[in-house]
């Protein structure tokens, strides 16, 4: 695998396997213990450096590297500019003096994995970086949807994928629409006009405004987190109009074939974007597990491009 | 013969024409031009074999940095950074700190330059108090001091009130002078990284739409139409500007325009890397507006090449893409950049170069002692290159105190070879005098 995670373009459809399979691999290595633990990247040291609040995502990191016994250190970055405090070229070169084996890295600012990877020689894993990607997520909804929809194994060949709501600033939406169509998945966009990215008809998704229109034809539902504050920026006029259209209530989740599971990366906004009867549905609601799977896909990411077999 | 020649450039091609001997007296004119000419063995000679010879170059647009920022350049490093690409003369953009809003500031800048003594730098004053686009600055004093403003803009900023537009080019008919636009609609490119295109929606970066330059600049020619004034755009970058530039001079308007070298081959693909070294205001653009670019410089739609000149200190460069401030030098590299774009492509030939790297700009300038034509009694504000050279850009060995040059590493055509001001070499053999 290669030397970063920095986009889920950066794993083919092989490597995309591999990774989910080898998360079934832990999951079920670790399943059996009494001590959820495997020496395997015993004596490594995984840096946690996250510049944006995300207790859910670092703790998910933290978990994934200790249960594969790394020793974790968590980098506390108060904000990026020059003004606040250390840049980043020089916190690099200070994880860079101290031997991180890996750095996992969520910022505001898209591109900063990007740099730190031209400076530290550990490998950088993207777990976030402003409007542009977020791979481990895109991962880890893959892996969701492959052990509802595909029995836990193969790729995603044929399923129908969903994404809804603000895409323009969505970073999982980035991530999903690569790592799925690698996978073989079909992948549609539902949003308003304004909430989509420029060039969007360049990308291979099909594009609609319509919710109603796209429900019944799909397998996964995945809904977007849509922030009030886009309002005040004129991307929709009301939350209630937003989601009058987009929310994807008990209604709508009628609309769905009966097979159909509905996703959130999380944080949602209950009643905005989605119900929270629907959000709670014990069926088809995959957003408790998808964050379970996070640590173990996390365990797959980093014992790949650490530990696993030979890093490099 | 005026009084003694104190300088002879043998065998050189004006306008890369026939080889002629030059010979420059000691006020700094052109004595005399003519092959295999006879002069006192004491005259210093410069052998021109095979070298261009052109008109000093003129930078309608270069930011000196000085006062306020010095550790990211000065008015001297900017000076030498431009006797060595080739200039006799740059513009000084007035976005310094304090603001050159004020008679003050402006004659603090010009005699900076004097001092300096390797070109000649006109300052540029500020169209509104502090840049601020709320109230009109004191552009009659700064006409009026020792620095003799004739050029005012904003740039950085643009002049969007259309109302305190108007004024301004009402204003400035006054003293003949020339409102610069940097045209970029505010509300159109708030938090604005990149060019807005198919690059910018991928790599998850806000996009800077070309509608937010051509809007203002359809404006703003509207505008200067209206109450009968000049107006002048800088760093065009779109092939909409083009277009509409392009119709608005063929209906007679006294707009004109410029160009940045870096737009002229650099596209937004390069913010793929989130290198912060193509982080610029106007944006990279596509390759239709490069193509676009190319095609309005090399018919006059675009008037001349300037190049916006824009150090930074590394830690305002180093940085994330979000946060790093944008700009990109160019004073050493624009004629090499024009060369490789416009010159060895056939699009324009040294008389074009010439008249767009260094008459027009002294024109839309008003400079009575530059962009001259190469003939006898004209100032010998002149430049040597050697079209046949190469050299690779290596950023730390620039004169500038910055090292934000996108062409770090790259080939490129053409090197200057000597620099005269007023018949004094500022550059000798490719060196600082």
């Amino acid at each position: 695998m290669n030397k970063h995670l920095l986009s889920a373009a950066d794993v083919d459809h092989d490597e995309a396997v591999l990774i989910l399979d080898t998360a079934e691999q832990l999951d079920r290595a670790l399943s059996g213990r009494e001590v959820k633990k495997l020496p395997t990247l015993r004596g490594r040291t995984v840096v946690n450096l996250f510049y944006e609040d995300s207790t859910r995502t670092k703790t998910s990191f933290e978990l994934a590297a200790k249960r594969l016994s790394a020793d974790v250190v968590n980098f506390a970055a108060k904000g990026s500019s020059v003004s606040k405090g250390e840049s980043l070229k020089d916190t690099a070169l200070t994880l860079e003096a101290m031997g991180s084996d890996a750095v996992v890295i969520r910022h505001s600012l898209s591109g900063a994995p990007t740099r730190l990877a031209t400076w530290i020689r550990g490998s950088v894993v993207n777990a976030g970086d402003g409007t542009h990607e977020h791979p481990t997520q895109a991962l880890l909804d893959a892996f969701t949807i492959r052990r509802r929809l595909r029995g836990g194994a193969g790729d995603l060949d044929g399923l129908r994928v969903v994404i809804v709501g603000d895409v323009l600033h969505s970073r999982v939406a980035r991530s999903n629409a690569l790592l799925l169509k690698t996978l073989g998945a079909q992948v549609r966009f539902v949003s308003p006009p304004t909430l989509l990215p420029r060039g969007v008809e360049t990308w291979p998704v099909e594009v609609g405004y319509d919710l109603d229109e796209a429900l019944p034809g799909a397998d996964v539902v995945m809904m977007l987190r849509v922030q009030r504050e886009r309002m005040s920026a004129s991307f929709f006029p009301s939350a209630r109009e937003y989601s009058r259209r987009y929310g994807l209530d008990m209604n709508r989740m009628g609309m769905l074939p009966s097979e159909a599971i509905v996703m959130h990366p999380g944080p949602m906004n209950r009643g905005m974007e989605i119900a929270a009867e629907v959000a709670d549905h014990p069926k088809r609601s995959t957003i408790v597990e998808q964050v379970t799977n996070g640590v173990t896909v996390r365990m797959a990411v980093l014992y790949l491009l650490l530990g696993g077999g030979d890093a490099e | 013969m005026t009084t003694a020649p104190s300088l002879v450039l043998r065998n050189v091609r004006p306008y890369g024409e026939a080889a002629v001997d030059v010979l420059i007296d000691a006020d700094g004119l052109i004595a005399e031009i003519g092959m295999g000419l006879d002069v006192a063995h004491d005259v210093e000679a410069i052998d021109g074999t095979d070298l261009v010879l052109l008109p000093g170059l003129v930078d309608l647009h270069t930011h000196l940095r000085e006062p306020g920022r010095e550790d990211a350049e000065t008015v001297r490093t900017g000076s030498a950074a431009a006797a060595l690409g080739g200039y006799t003369a740059v513009f000084a953009m007035p976005n310094t700190d304090p603001t050159a809003d004020t008679a003050g500031v402006v004659e603090q800048v010009w005699r900076l330059g004097h001092d300096a003594a390797m070109v000649d730098v006109i300052p540029i004053g500020a169209v509104t108090v502090g840049r601020q686009g709320t109230q009109l600055a004191e552009l009659g004093a700064m006409a009026d001091s020792a620095a003799r403003v004739r050029v005012f803009s904003d740039d950085g900023s643009c002049v969007s009130d259309p109302l305190l537009m108007r004024r301004a080019l009402e204003y400035v008919k006054a003293f003949d002078g020339v409102i610069a636009q940097h045209a970029e609609e505010p509300r159109l490119t708030e938090g604005a990284q990149m060019n807005e295109g198919e690059v910018s929606g991928r790599i998850g970066l806000t996009g800077w739409p070309s509608v937010a330059e051509e809007a203002i600049i359809a404006r703003d020619v509207l505008l200067a139409g209206h109450v009968g004034s000049r107006l002048h755009i800088c760093h065009v970058s779109t092939a909409g500007s083009v277009e509409i530039l392009r119709r608005a001079k063929a209906n007679g308007s006294r707009v004109t325009a410029e160009v940045t070298p870096h737009h002229l081959v650099l596209t937004d693909r390069l913010a793929e890397s989130y290198d912060p070294v193509f982080k610029v205001n106007p944006p990279l653009r596509t390759d239709a507006d490069v193509d676009a670019l190319r095609a309005g410089l090399a018919d006059g739609t675009i008037d001349c090449v300037a190049t916006d000149h824009a150090p930074h200190s590394i830690e305002d460069k180093e940085t994330e893409w979000g946060v790093a401030s944008p700009g990109m030098l160019g004073l050493q590299t624009a004629l090499s950049v024009v060369i490789e774009t416009m010159q060895s492509t056939g699009a324009l030939d040294w008389r074009g170069v010439a008249d767009r790297m260094s008459e027009a700009p002294a024109r839309i300038g008003a400079l009575a002692e530059h962009g001259r034509p190469i003939a006898v009694g004209e100032p010998a504000n002149l430049v040597l290159v050697d079209p046949d050279a190469t050299w690779v850009v290596d950023a730390a060995e620039l004169a500038s105190r910055s090292r934000n040059t996108p062409f770090a590493g790259r080939k490129l055509p053409g090197r200057v070879v000597a620099t005269l001001l007023r018949g004094v070499p500022t550059v000798q053999d490719g060196k600082l005098v």
